[in-house]
């Protein structure tokens, strides 16, 4: 039985419907062909008025279905021969970002990712996607391999925060993020992110400055959860949706505001819907956008980079 | 069973050390109690002779501390914050605006000056924590990307005083986004070959020490400040344990290798001068 969220309540229960029917005929050796289509159609119509109307909740929920794909699961459809490249060498391993070499098509290129894990052992393993000091580092380590070999590099951001704990504070969870926000912007390679899933506040930006940033449809990207920001402003965790529409978080908002360079669409019903096809639809963007990049010398694509940041806020000027 | 029953809990203050100060004349120390006289309490730099604890002051103050003869010009006052998101919790993000502006006659949580330190310049960028908590918005990521562009056009090294809870939720990823383009900033500044110091006060935390604050050429902090990421509140509730003692302060921080060193406020002037004269 496939995952229902309550907003697909609607859906589910068409699809029920659609498996009694065909049960039925089966059962009876009745021709209902005619009643299941026109109930498939339905559905389809249900479907996508659904997801016509999401609310930025919603979509929270959506970035977080426990089967959408993770960034190893991209790494494995959309590249060739990867080549997983491990530890900041300098304290250990990070398991909640993974990186290395890999090929996109014809070209090869450093994939760098949040990973989260598929079931309790793997979520501790990777720690449900946030990293420590050690993985910034790691990460940053491979951006300057990168760099250093003249190849692009694409990162891919799903995480609910960068862990909070005495070891990542012992060994400077903030100092790392700074320091990749500031080696990120001056580059010498193209940098292109994907936030694949949940985009949380500084643990998503540290590997997130580039030249293209991109998000997923049903993705979310902000300075804070929503439900963290509900503890605070709110002080419960009641108001999780309000804050969810308050903070602005969702792809097409964020492009809205020029704080992102684009939205790729994802299937109907979310991207763990049809994988292959979010797969495909990554891999061509992918494409398309290294290609425009690859026309641009290292220092126009620097300043271009930092001039995009730099024009990020909202004030005025009297 | 007396006859006499203390309804509140907690309070331990054994008669003796019980002061009642007058306000404006004498300053009472929040932490130790003492009383010093208020003009004394200014010309230590707002530190307490008794316990050296560093009272939380503002812009205005270490504009005056720093400068010589309290002398500086403010840069980019007119810069003002807006609500690009009309956001709305328990109160309107405008409303709020207002009201801070109002209580603490500063239009947001950063004002840069420029001016001479024991006759060196230096540009300066000082957040206000009684500005909603000394949050960072546009106003505050703007201001610090134009004193930094300031201090590559004229050759002067930069400072940023940083107390801070963080990023400003109201502003939500216009927030987040200033510390890329802080960041980047820096990343200009360095090629430049010009100095970039980060003081570090009580508070400092959250998307401030995740940018700007933790990127200095050097990195100085004020005694016993609270210096890290993530909230102690938040690591206590993920952990589940209570914080080791004098865990993500200052002293921490320097023990494991984030802070050059910790100056007394009374001897940061004396300090920066040595430091600018020596790079000059």
């Amino acid at each position: 039985m496939p995952n229902y969220f309550d907003f697909e309540k609607p859906i589910q229960e068409l699809e029920e419907q659609i498996e009694k029917t065909k049960q039925l005929s089966q059962k009876n050796k009745l021709d209902l062909n005619a009643t299941i289509k026109d109930l498939e159609e339905k559905m389809l119509a249900e479907k996508k008025r659904i997801y016509s109307n999401l609310t930025g909740w919603q979509r929270v929920q959506i970035s977080r279905h426990p089967e959408r794909p993770y960034t190893l699961d991209y790494i494995e459809h959309c590249f060739d021969d990867f080549i997983e490249q491990h530890g900041d060498r300098n304290v250990k391993d990070d398991k909640a970002i993974v990186g290395g070499f890999a090929k996109l098509g014809n070209q090869t290129v450093m994939v760098i990712g949040h990973q989260k894990g598929r079931n309790t052992k793997q979520r501790q393993l990777r720690n449900f996607g946030m990293a420590n000091p050690e993985g910034y580092r790691k990460a940053l380590r491979l951006m300057k391999l990168a760099e250093k070999f003249n190849k692009p590099i694409i990162t891919l951001i799903d995480t609910p925060g960068a862990s909070p704990g005495l070891e990542a504070e012992e060994r400077g969870q903030g100092e790392a993020i700074a320091k990749n926000l500031l080696e990120m912007s001056v580059l010498k390679v193209p940098v292109i992110c994907i936030v694949i899933g949940e985009g949380a506040s500084g643990g998503a930006l540290g590997i997130g400055v580039g030249d293209k940033v991109l998000m997923l449809e049903n993705t979310w990207y902000s300075v804070i959860s929503p439900e963290s920001c509900s503890s605070i402003l709110w002080r419960s965790w009641e108001h999780k949706e309000k804050a969810a529409e308050a903070l602005k978080l969702t792809a097409p908002d964020m492009l809205k505001n020029g704080l992102i360079d684009g939205v790729i669409p994802e299937p109907l019903g979310g991207a763990h819907n049809e994988t292959n096809e979010m797969y495909s639809r990554i891999k061509d963007e992918l494409t398309k956008v290294l290609n425009d990049l690859s026309k641009l010398d290292s220092e126009k694509l620097i300043e271009k980079r930092i001039a995009k940041f730099s024009a990020m806020g909202a004030f005025t000027e009297a | 069973m007396s006859w006499f029953k203390r309804v509140k809990e907690g309070i331990i203050t054994p008669t003796d050390e019980k002061k009642s100060v007058p306000d404006g004349l004498w300053h009472k120390c929040p932490r130790c109690k003492k009383a010093v006289v208020a003009k004394d309490h200014e010309a230590n730099c707002y530190v307490c002779p008794s316990c050296n604890y560093h009272d939380k002051i503002g812009s205005a103050e270490y504009f005056g501390l720093l400068f010589d003869e309290g002398a500086y010009a403010e840069l980019f006052a007119n810069i003002k914050p807006t609500d690009p998101l009309g956001f709305y919790d328990t109160k309107d993000y405008k409303s709020r605006l207002t009201e801070s502006q109002k209580k603490s006659g500063l239009s947001d949580a950063l004002r840069v000056g420029v001016g001479k330190v024991e006759e060196m310049p230096l540009v300066v960028a000082c957040m206000d924590f009684n500005f909603i908590g000394g949050s960072m918005g546009s106003v505050v990521g703007e201001k610090i990307a134009r004193a930094i562009d300031y201090a590559r056009e004229n050759r002067i090294p930069v400072m940023v005083i940083s107390k801070s809870g963080g990023a400003r939720m109201m502003e939500a990823a216009f927030s987040l986004m200033q510390m890329a383009k802080t960041s980047a900033k820096l990343a200009l500044l360095a090629k430049e070959g010009i100095p970039y110091i980060s003081l570090l006060t009580d508070p400092t935390t959250g998307g401030v020490t995740a940018s700007f604050a933790m990127l200095g050429d050097f990195n100085i902090a004020e005694p016993e400040a609270l210096i890290g990421f993530a909230g102690p509140r938040v690591i206590r509730e993920t952990i589940g344990k209570d914080l080791p003692k004098g865990f993500q302060s200052s002293e921490f921080l320097l023990e494991h290798g984030f802070v050059d060193m910790i100056v007394n406020r009374t001897e940061l002037k004396s300090r920066l001068g040595k430091l600018l004269r020596m790079l000059a």
